[in-house]
């Protein structure tokens, strides 16, 4: 733990549920509902200007199912944060980031798309690497491996 | 009277000898096999020595579809059309174990080998293949055409495939 760490982890204190070091990363585990304020506080006090990317980890068997993964740089501190934060499969919703990082409406997408979670009042969740008409999430366990979805007429 | 006032021959070895030594190669070139594909059109290995130099960066002006890379299914309708664009007599060459196979891809975005989609004349194996084993491969295309039917006169009829049904 460096001292920007035990900065940003006491003037966040009650706001995550488990705080750890994670080979030079600040881990901080949060609720759904606090996610909005802690990324705007890490955002405008710390100076976490750089969103890094969001994606998701789908443990089957576990409840909640799914991990909602975050990575922030801060440019100014030479840091990174990592946030999760677990929602189930029956509701797969995050509030979007859409607000308070404009790359997050392109990084939501693949998100979305990969792993069917759903980032509320993110209003473009279109597809962004796959293609028309595919349907399911291929990064869910569940998805079997060998499944495609051809888009023309294989031949033979 | 000169010695070498006309020759005999059999027409589809005449065309044949013409045709393989006249090969011009589209490059679709996907993945990292590209730069195995670059080393070996370049001058250490220097294609150009078959007759199979000038890449051209159009279907409509090459007959040798050289797929370099991994096919996924998103690109499969482009291949398919680039395929179609290309003017007869055309071959296809599936260059490396993603275009012949797939590779080690095997999941929902990868097609497991372009022969599933477009008709395939020679594969090459390898990840990427060497130098040698494409020139190895752009041989024996060669010697392929060099054996096949040209049907290239007014009576010979073009059957629907491409080949001759004369």
């Amino acid at each position: 733990m460096t001292p920007v760490d035990e900065r940003i982890i006491t003037a966040l204190e009650g706001r995550f549920t488990r705080a750890a070091d994670s080979f030079g990363t600040l881990l901080l585990e949060i609720e759904r509902e606090r996610l909005l304020e802690v990324v705007a506080r890490l955002r405008h006090e710390f100076g976490f200007a750089l969103f890094l990317d969001v994606t998701a980890v789908d443990r089957p068997g576990r409840t909640p199912r799914f991990d909602v993964v975050y990575h922030f740089l801060s440019p100014a501190e030479r840091k990174r944060v990592r946030l999760t934060l677990g929602v189930s499969a029956d509701d797969p919703t995050v509030p979007t980031l859409t607000g308070v990082y404009g790359a997050a409406r392109f990084m939501e997408r693949e998100a979305h798309e990969m792993y069917g979670i759903r980032f509320t009042d993110n209003d473009d969740l279109r597809p962004i690497l796959l293609y028309e008409g595919f349907t399911g999430h291929p990064l869910r366990k569940d998805y079997a491996i060998d499944r495609e979805q051809p888009t023309v007429p294989y031949r033979k | 009277m000169a010695m070498m006032d006309y020759l005999t021959t059999r027409k589809d070895e005449l065309v044949g000898w013409v045709r393989k030594f006249s090969l011009f190669p589209y490059p679709f070139v996907t993945a990292c096999c590209g730069m195995e594909f670059m080393a070996v059109s370049s001058t250490l290995y220097d294609t150009d020595r078959f007759g199979a130099a000038l890449p051209r960066f159009s279907p409509r002006q090459a007959d040798l579809l050289m797929v370099v890379g991994t096919v996924n299914h998103k690109q499969a309708q482009v291949i398919r059309k680039v395929y179609e664009q290309m003017c007869e007599p055309k071959w296809v060459m599936a260059f490396g174990a993603c275009a012949t196979s797939g590779g080690f891809y095997r999941n929902y975005a990868v097609v497991q080998g372009v022969d599933k989609i477009i008709p395939v004349d020679i594969y090459v194996p390898g990840c990427p293949p060497r130098p040698e084993s494409v020139i190895d491969a752009i041989m024996m295309l060669q010697d392929r055409i060099a054996r096949d039917r040209h049907p290239i006169l007014p009576f010979e009829q073009h059957a629907p495939d491409g080949t001759s049904s004369a």
